[in-house]
C-alpha cells in the first residue's frame, strides 16, 4: 500500500483539494434529515410558513452544494487515477523490459503479461474507487452517528450497539467466502485448460474417436466449478438479508425506545423520522463499505504483484569502456560453465574462438546446451565461470545497447509482432528501404512479393504466414543490420533443403565481413562451417571441420551417417 | 502451431475482429427462450421477489403508524407503538429469510443455467469440423465458453431480480405514498422527469465513450502480451526504449479515454442524490404545511419520506443495470453464434461402416480449396496398395498436410473420388473411417493426465501390459521409470516438464496401440534427435508393418524406400515415381535431394 501511496505523492494536493470537496458535499448531505427534524419539531408548532420555506430552500442550497461539490470530487479523482495509472504502467513496463532473464524465468511471462493488464487495471479501480466512495461512505457512517449522537445520545447508542454484529457477519463472511472463491478459481483454471486440449488435439480426438469421452470430461468440471461456484456464492447471500435484518431490528427498537423518550419529553417526534433517515443512509454507507472491502483486497493483492516486478533485479546497462585487444579472436569463448538452476550445469567448459567472418556450426541433440551458449553471448544470462569475450572484452565490460547492437539473432520460436512485413525487419531500427529490400532477398523471402510487398499486413505472432515464412521473415530481420555477428538458432529448419542452399549461398556471398554462428540439428546445415562445435548435455564432443570431426569425434560420425548415409550409394 | 495449423495457410483467422451489428431483440428473444427450460425456477424467484419486496414495503407504513401512536394527543400511545413495533420486526424477519432464499434459489438458477450452457457450447464445439478450429483462436472460444457464459449468468441472476424488485419497489412505493397523500405525489411531477432527463442525457453522452475505452484497453492488453512474449527479441535488438515510447502513446490514449468517460459519469451519482434531495426538500415543506394545516400525521410524513428515498433509489439503480445488461446481450449473442455455427456434415442417412479393412487407398481426379476458388489440390490421382508405403514430399506450404486432412475426412474433398477398399469414403460412416487410421503428427499433443492416460488413450481399456509393451517399442519405457511416479507421473501444461522429443515419443508409442490398417505420419520424427530416431527406427518399422503408410517427410533420406513417392509443388502433383525413378528423372525432386548434401 505503501508503494500506491508513492504513485499518488505528486498528486497529493489535488487529491487533497478533492477529498476536501467530497467531504464537505457529504457534511451538507447529512445535514437534510437533521433539517427536516427541526422543521418538524420546532416550526411547525409555531405554525411559521415562511420559516418553513426558509428551511425549505436551506435545504435545496445544501442539495446544490452536494450536487457541485460531489461532481468536482469525482472529477478530481478521476484526473488522479489516470495520471497515477499513467506513471504505473510506464514504470512497470520499462522494468519489465530491463528484467534480466533469470528475473523473466522467475515471473514467467503469462504471469508479467496479467501484472501489466489486469494488476494495473484493478490498481486503477481502486485510485478512483478510494477517492470516491472510500472517502464518501465511512463519512457517511461516521457522520451518520454524530448526527444522531447530538440528537439524541440514547437512541443513537442504540444504533452504536448493533454495529459490532454487523462486523462480525463481515467478519464470518470473508473469513469463509474468500477461501471458498480459491477453490473456484482453481477449477476454472482446469476447465479453460480442457477447452484449450480439446482445441489443439481435435484432429488427433475426432481421428480416435473420443469426441463422445471428451464430452464427458469437460461436464464432470462443467460440475464441479457450477458446484464451488455455488458453495462460494451460498455464503455471499447471507450478506446482503442480514445487515438488512440487523438495521431494521435497529429502527424497530428506535421506534420503541422513542416512544418512552417522547413520553420522557427529552426526544421530538421529528427527531424520530430523522433518524430513520440516518438509519437509511447508514445501512447504505456498511453495504458500500463491504463492497469495497473485497474490492480493495483484490487491488492490494494486484499491487504487492506489481511492486514485486518493480523491486526486481535488472540487467546492468553499465560497463566500462575497454579498449578492443588488437589481434584477438572476434568471438571467443574460454571455459564456460553455466546453470539456469544454479545446481546441475546446462553447459560445461565450453572453448573455442572465432576470427572475424569466421562461420560457426553448433550441433548436437535437443537439451545439449546449444541455445544456452547464445544468450551467454548476448548476455541474456551471465556465466558462472569462465569469460565470453568480444574482440578480447570480456562482454560484461560492454555497455549492453553496444553489446546487442553488434547482432543479428534469430531465437528458435523468435516473435512475429502485429504490423507489416517492412515493420517486422525493421524492428524499430534506422534501417533503409534498400536494406530491407536486401535481406528479404538474401534470406530466400520471394513470398513477400505475393503477399504484396513489404506494406502487406502481418497478424500477431504471425499467424497468416507459414512456418517456413516466418522464418524467412525473422531471418531478412537478422540481416537487415548487416550485424557484425550473425546469429541463427534453428532457423532455417522448415524451409526446405533447396531453399536453404539459396540461403547459405546468399550468406557466403554477401556477409563475409559477419561471424556466422548457426544452431542447427541437420548436419548439411553447419557441415560446411569453418569450425563445427558439436554438444551433448552440455559437453562438448567435438570441435574441429567437417573433415576432422568425421576423423575423430564418434558422435558426429554417427550422425552423419545417419544423415547422408545413403548419399555414396546413389 | 503453423504445422498443425497448416489446413489455414493463408485463410483469414476469425474472431473478435470481425464485428457484425448484434441484433438485439432476436438476441433477448432467443436468451428468453433458452431461459424457458427453468421457467418453473423462474416463477418460483419471481414470486418470492414480490413477497419479500412487499413485505420490505410495509415497513414504512408501520414505522409511520407507531410514530402516530408517539404523536398522539394527549400522550404517547405505548401500547399501539409496542404492537406496530412487534409487527416490523415480523415483517423485516419475513423479507430478510425471503430475501435469503431468493438469492439462494438464485445461485441454484445460475449454476443450472451455466451448467447447461457450457455443455451445449463444449459439445457443439466438439462436434465442429476441424475447420472450424483451424480458423478460430483459441482464446476466443475459450472466452465464449467461459466468460461470456459467466456474463450471462451474473447478468441474469443479479441484474433481472434486481430490475424486477426495482420494479416492484418503485410501483409498490408509488401506491403507498398515493394512498397517504397524493397532492404530496406531486413533488414527484417535477423530480421524475428531471431524474430521467439527466439520465438518458448522461448515458448517451457516456456510451460511445464507454465503447472506446473497452477497445483501447483491449488494444493495450493485446499489445502488452505481444511485447511481454517477444521481450527476448526485444533485448536482442536495444528495442527496450522504442517499445516503451509505443506502450506510453497506447497507455495515454487508454487513460484519456477513461479518464473522458468517467468525467461525464461521475455527474451520474451525484445528480441522481441531487433529485432525491430535492424530492426530499420539497416533501418536507409541503408536508410541513399541510400538516400546519392539519391534512397530514407527522407519521405519514415519515411513512411518505421513507417511501420517496426507495422510489428514487431504484430508478438510478435501472441506468447502472442497462449497461451490465447491455454486456449481457452482446455476451449471449457470442454464444449463440458459436451454438449456431454448422456442425460436421452429418454422416449420411445409409453411411455404413467400413469393416474388414485391408488398406487400398485410391484418389482419382480429386480437387480441394479450403476456400470457395482457391483450390489447393488440382485433379490430383494416385493408389496406395494395401501395405504400400506412399511418401509426400515438397517446399514447406505446398500441400502436404492437406492430403492428410482428406485422407482423415478432417475436410471433403470438392470434387473426384477418394475410396477406401473400393468404398468412397462419404459412404462411410467417419468414426469407423478414422479408427482405420493410426496417426502420428508433427505437433504432439497431450492432455494433462498420467502418462499412462496418455498412451492408453487410444485404446479405451488398456492394461499396463499393453502400454509399457508399447512404450518400450517406442523406446521410451527407461525414460518413464526414471521418473519418480513412473506411469502415474502427470503431465501438466500441455506437457511443459518433458522435452519436445519424449513427448513425440509418447505420442508414436500412443499410435501403436492402435490397431489400424493405415497409417499416417505427418512429420513424426521432426522433433526427435537423430540418435533416438534410429533408436526407434525398428520400432517404426514395427509400427509401419502390413500398413498402408503416408508419410510427410522434410528428410528425403527417410523415404527413398517408399513405393510412391509424390512430389507435391504449390498444390499440384509434379513428379511421382520411386526415388530410383526420380532421381534418373533430373527434376524437382532431384534437386530437392541434391541440395541436401550441397
Amino acid at each position: 500500500m505503501r508503494f500506491i501511496l508513492k504513485y499518488l505523492h505528486p498528486y497529493l494536493k489535488r487529491a487533497g483539494g478533492g477529498m476536501v470537496s467530497k467531504f464537505l458535499a457529504t457534511l451538507t448531505e447529512l445535514f437534510l434529515p437533521w433539517l427536516l427534524a427541526r422543521m418538524l419539531d420546532d416550526i411547525v408548532p409555531t405554525k411559521n410558513a415562511n420559516q418553513v420555506f426558509l428551511y425549505g430552500g436551506i435545504m435545496l442550497l445544501c442539495s446544490l452544494i452536494a450536487w457541485v461539490g460531489n461532481i468536482l470530487a469525482n472529477r478530481v479523482a478521476a484526473s488522479v487515477a489516470r495520471d497515477c495509472t499513467r506513471t504505473l504502467r510506464h514504470d512497470l513496463f520499462g522494468k519489465i523490459t530491463r528484467l534480466t532473464s533469470r528475473e523473466i524465468d522467475r515471473f514467467t511471462i503469462p504471469s508479467l503479461i496479467s501484472r501489466m493488464t489486469t494488476d494495473t487495471y484493478n490498481v486503477y479501480r481502486m485510485i478512483g474507487m478510494m477517492q470516491r466512495i472510500g472517502v464518501r461512505a465511512p463519512l457517511l457512517l461516521v457522520g451518520g452517528i454524530i448526527m444522531t449522537m447530538s440528537q439524541d445520545p440514547v437512541l443513537a447508542s442504540l444504533l452504536l450497539a448493533i454495529l459490532p454484529f454487523m462486523g462480525l457477519i463481515v467478519w464470518f463472511i470473508s473469513k469463509k467466502g474468500v477461501p471458498l472463491y480459491g477453490v473456484l478459481q482453481k477449477n476454472v483454471d482446469t476447465l479453460v485448460r480442457v477447452v484449450r486440449e480439446n482445441m489443439n488435439g481435435i484432429r488427433i480426438i475426432k481421428a480416435l474417436s473420443k469426441t463422445e469421452d471428451e464430452k464427458k470430461r469437460f461436464q464432470q468440471i462443467n460440475e464441479a466449478v457450477a458446484g464451488s461456484e455455488t458453495k462460494a456464492a451460498s455464503v455471499m447471500a447471507i450478506n446482503s438479508p442480514t445487515m438488512q435484518f440487523l438495521l431494521n431490528m435497529g429502527l424497530v427498537l428506535v421506534v420503541v425506545v422513542g416512544a418512552r423518550r417522547v413520553s420522557a419529553g427529552v426526544t421530538g417526534t421529528g427527531d424520530i423520522i430523522a433518524f430513520l433517515s440516518y438509519f437509511t443512509i447508514i445501512l447504505n454507507a456498511m453495504l458500500t463499505i463491504t463492497r469495497i472491502l473485497t474490492m480493495y483486497s483484490k487491488a492490494l493483492a494486484s499491487s504487492r504483484r506489481i511492486e514485486e516486478v518493480l523491486n526486481a533485479q535488472e540487467e546492468e546497462a553499465l560497463g566500462g569502456e575497454h579498449e578492443e585487444v588488437p589481434g584477438a579472436p572476434h568471438v571467443e569463448f574460454d571455459h564456460i560453465t553455466f546453470s539456469y538452476n544454479k545446481k546441475v550445469p546446462d553447459v560445461e567448459n565450453v572453448s573455442f574462438a572465432l576470427q572475424r567472418g569466421q562461420r560457426l556450426g553448433i550441433l548436437g541433440p535437443t537439451g545439449s546446451g546449444k541455445s544456452t551458449l547464445i544468450k551467454l553471448l548476448l548476455r541474456l544470462y551471465d556465466t558462472d565461470q569462465g569469460a565470453v569475450r568480444i574482440s578480447g572484452v570480456d562482454v560484461r565490460d560492454i555497455p549492453l545497447e553496444k553489446l546487442r547492437r553488434m547482432f543479428g539473432v534469430v531465437f528458435q520460436n523468435d516473435a512475429i509482432f502485429r504490423g507489416n512485413i517492412g515493420e517486422n525487419v525493421r524492428l524499430g531500427r534506422e534501417i533503409s528501404l534498400e536494406d530491407i529490400d536486401r535481406a528479404l532477398r538474401d534470406a530466400q523471402a520471394s513470398f513477400v512479393a505475393e503477399k504484396g510487398g513489404i506494406e502487406a499486413e502481418v497478424v500477431s505472432r504471425g499467424q497468416n504466414l507459414s512456418g517456413g515464412q516466418q522464418q524467412r521473415l525473422l531471418l531478412a530481420r537478422a540481416m537487415a543490420g548487416q550485424p557484425d555477428i550473425l546469429i541463427l538458432d534453428d532457423a532455417a529448419s522448415a524451409l526446405d533443403f533447396k531453399t536453404e542452399a539459396a540461403l547459405r549461398a546468399a550468406l557466403r556471398e554477401g556477409y563475409h565481413q559477419s561471424t556466422v554462428i548457426t544452431i542447427a540439428q541437420r548436419i548439411s546445415a553447419v557441415m560446411h562451417s569453418d569450425l563445427i562445435l558439436v554438444m551433448e548435455d552440455g559437453q562438448v564432443q567435438g570441435l574441429g571441420t567437417h573433415e576432422e570431426l568425421m576423423e575423430n569425434c564418434p558422435l558426429y560420425r554417427e550422425i552423419a551417417q545417419l544423415q547422408l548415409g545413403g548419399n555414396e550409394d546413389e | 502451431m503453423s504445422e498443425r495449423r497448416g489446413g489455414m495457410r493463408g485463410m483469414p483467422i476469425k474472431g473478435q475482429a470481425e464485428k457484425k451489428p448484434v441484433n438485439k431483440r432476436a438476441t433477448i428473444l432467443r436468451l428468453l427462450q433458452y431461459m424457458m427450460h427453468f421457467k418453473w425456477w423462474l416463477f418460483i424467484a419471481l414470486a418470492l421477489t414480490i413477497v419479500s419486496n412487499v413485505f420490505a414495503m410495509i415497513g414504512p407504513t408501520l414505522s409511520g403508524r407507531a410514530i402516530d401512536c408517539i404523536a398522539e394527543e394527549g400522550g404517547v400511545n405505548f401500547q399501539g407503538v409496542a404492537y406496530y413495533g412487534l409487527l416490523m420486526l415480523l415483517f423485516y424477519l419475513g423479507s430478510s429469510i425471503l430475501s435469503y432464499l431468493l438469492s439462494i434459489l438464485m445461485v441454484h438458477i445460475s449454476r443450472r443455467v451455466t451448467l447447461r450452457m457450457r455443455k451445449d457450447l463444449f459439445e457443439r464445439l466438439a462436434d465442429m469440423p476441424v475447420g472450424f478450429v483451424d480458423t478460430h483462436p483459441v482464446g476466443d472460444l475459450i472466452s465464449r465458453i467461459f466468460y461470456d457464459t459467466d456474463t450471462i449468468n451474473t447478468s441474469l441472476s443479479s441484474d433481472v431480480v434486481h430490475v424486477l424488485a426495482s420494479i416492484i419497489t418503485i410501483f409498490g412505493s408509488l401506491i403507498m405514498m398515493l394512498s397517504i397523500s397524493p397532492k404530496l405525489l406531486l413533488v414527484f411531477a417535477v423530480t421524475i422527469p428531471l431524474s430521467l432527463v439527466i439520465t438518458t442525457f448522461i448515458t448517451r453522452r457516456t456510451q460511445p465513450l464507454f465503447r472506446l475505452r473497452s477497445r483501447k484497453m483491449g488494444e493495450l492488453n493485446d499489445f502488452s502480451e505481444e511485447m511481454i512474449t517477444g521481450l527476448k527479441t526485444l533485448k536482442a535488438y536495444n528495442q527496450e526504449d522504442n517499445t516503451l515510447a509505443s506502450l506510453d502513446d497506447l497507455n495515454e490514449e487508454v487513460v484519456t479515454a477513461y479518464y473522458k468517460s468517467e468525467y461525464y459519469s461521475s455527474v451520474m451519482g451525484p445528480s441522481v442524490n441531487l433529485v432525491n434531495n430535492l424530492s426530499l426538500s420539497l416533501i418536507s415543506v409541503f408536508g410541513a404545511i399541510m400538516f400546519m394545516h392539519g391534512n397530514i400525521t407527522i407519521g405519514n410524513i415519515s411513512s411518505f419520506v421513507q417511501y420517496s428515498r426507495r422510489f428514487s433509489g431504484p430508478i438510478n439503480e435501472i441506468a447502472n443495470i442497462y449497461g451490465e445488461l447491455q454486456s449481457a446481450i452482446a455476451a449471449a449473442d457470442r454464444v449463440f453464434n458459436l451454438l449456431d455455427e454448422p456442425l460436421e456434415k452429418a454422416d449420411a442417412p445409409d453411411a455404413y461402416p467400413l469393416t474388414d479393412v485391408k488398406g487400398n487407398v485410391e484418389m482419382q481426379n480429386v480437387s480441394f480449396g479450403y476456400e470457395k476458388g482457391k483450390t489447393i489440390l488440382k485433379n490430383l490421382s494416385f493408389e496406395a496398395k494395401q501395405g504400400a508405403l506412399i511418401a509426400i514430399v515438397g517446399p514447406t506450404g505446398a500441400g502436404k498436410t492437406t492430403l492428410i486432412n482428406l485422407l482423415m475426412r478432417f475436410y471433403d474433398i470438392d470434387s473426384g473420388r477418394l475410396t477406401v477398399d473400393g468404398q468412397p469414403v462419404d459412404e462411410l460412416t467417419r468414426a469407423s473411417l478414422r479408427r482405420a487410421y493410426s496417426m502420428v503428427l508433427q505437433d504432439t499433443w497431450l492432455f494433462s493426465g498420467t502418462i499412462f492416460d496418455n498412451i492408453a488413450y487410444a485404446k479405451p481399456g488398456a492394461t499396463r501390459e499393453e502400454v509399457e509393451a508399447v512404450a518400450k517399442a517406442a523406446k521410451i519405457h527407461h525414460y518413464i521409470m526414471s521418473l519418480p511416479d513412473g506411469y502415474d507421473t502427470v503431465i501438466t501444461d500441455d506437457g511443459a516438464n518433458i522435452s519436445k522429443g519424449q513427448k513425440q515419443l509418447l505420442t508414436i508409442a500412443r499410435a501403436m496401440l492402435v490397431d489400424a490398417r493405415m497409417l499416417i505420419l505427418d512429420e513424426a520424427t521432426s522433433n526427435v534427435d537423430t540418435r533416438t530416431e534410429v533408436q526407434i527406427q525398428q520400432a517404426m518399422r514395427r509400427l509401419m508393418k502390413d500398413k498402408t503408410c503416408f508419410v510427410v517427410a522434410h528428410r528425403l533420406s527417410t523415404i527413398r524406400h517408399a513405393d510412391l513417392i509424390l512430389v507435391v509443388r504449390d498444390g499440384n502433383v509434379v513428379e511421382r515415381g520411386t526415388h530410383r525413378e526420380l532421381m534418373r528423372m533430373n527434376g524437382f525432386y532431384r534437386e530437392l535431394y541434391d541440395a541436401q548434401f550441397s
